[in-house]
């Protein structure tokens, strides 16, 4: 059941995105890419991270690419994206990139560096293993100063974003 | 159990999958939704490599990511939309206006 749930959001996932980037209308993208995050939170679920899961759909799913929607149709752009022209050299530069990066994929693989789940599956899981009280218990002892700076970051995100769309002074 | 190397693959096939969109497209906004995707996989290997070690530490990462993602994301389209009105266009290459 397990396996067959993965295979099953696995692909999603991937076909989603593979059409995400070949869609020419970005409002098709995003709808492709909100697919895509959602396979992503069942596969969440499955590695037993409920709490990331729900934030998963309700931050990015939710929040995000509703932000993006709404400038995708604010802009409203009429003029269709042109056939990528100028892309030769990035195009290949691509390719020659994803071959590299699989290479590295199946030597990584193949050398036996990532044990696979048996390690996993044979310790038992804590309890409470990525529930909110978990998270919340690290939280705010281990990671309470890269908190209070992703608390910095977002404000200055927000100062950034009014100044950014003003447009005039 | 499903191996913890099926996640690690399908998050290298999705960072890639993000990388090619980012090279080839010339839209601005789909090179944003490439980029979230990007941020994606890594954040599907953050998890994966917290349960394979039965921590919770992958996921704080991951929390911090989502922040990052939000203000890239907010900052990023700030920007398409003042481009937009400078060019009336969000093709990266019509874009040169520091070039030298």
């Amino acid at each position: 059941m397990e396996t067959l749930l993965f295979w099953l959001l696995a692909v999603v996932a991937l076909i989603a995105a593979g059409s995400m980037i070949i869609q020419r209308n970005p409002v098709h993208s995003a709808l492709f890419l909100i697919m895509t995050l959602l396979s992503l939170a069942g596969l969440f679920l499955l590695l037993s991270a409920y709490f990331l899961a729900v934030i998963q759909i309700i931050v990015y799913a939710g929040a995000i690419m509703v932000l993006f929607l709404f400038v995708i149709m604010l802009l409203d752009i009429r003029r269709v994206e042109a056939a990528p022209s100028r892309v030769k050299l990035q195009k290949s530069l691509g390719i020659l990139l994803g071959v590299v990066f699989l290479l590295e994929t199946l030597l990584v693989l193949r050398s036996g560096v990532i044990t696979d789940g048996a390690a996993a599956a044979a310790t038992p899981l804590p309890e409470d293993f990525g529930t909110a009280v978990a998270l919340g218990r690290v939280l705010f002892t281990s990671y309470f100063f890269p908190l209070q700076l992703a608390a910095v970051l977002l404000f200055v995100a927000l100062i950034g974003a009014i100044v950014l769309s003003k447009r005039r002074w | 159990m499903v191996p913890i190397a099926n996640y690690l693959v399908l998050s290298a096939m999705l960072f890639l999958i993000g990388v090619i969109g980012v090279l080839v497209r010339r839209s601005a906004l789909i090179i944003f939704m490439s980029i979230e995707l990007m941020l994606n996989a890594v954040n599907l290997s953050f998890v994966a490599f917290a349960r394979l070690w039965n921590a919770a530490d992958g996921h704080m990462f991951v929390m911090f990511i989502f922040t990052v993602a939000a203000a890239e994301a907010a900052v990023g389209l700030a920007i398409v939309i003042a481009l937009f009105r400078q060019k009336d266009s969000v093709d990266v290459d019509d874009v040169n206006l520091m070039k030298g």
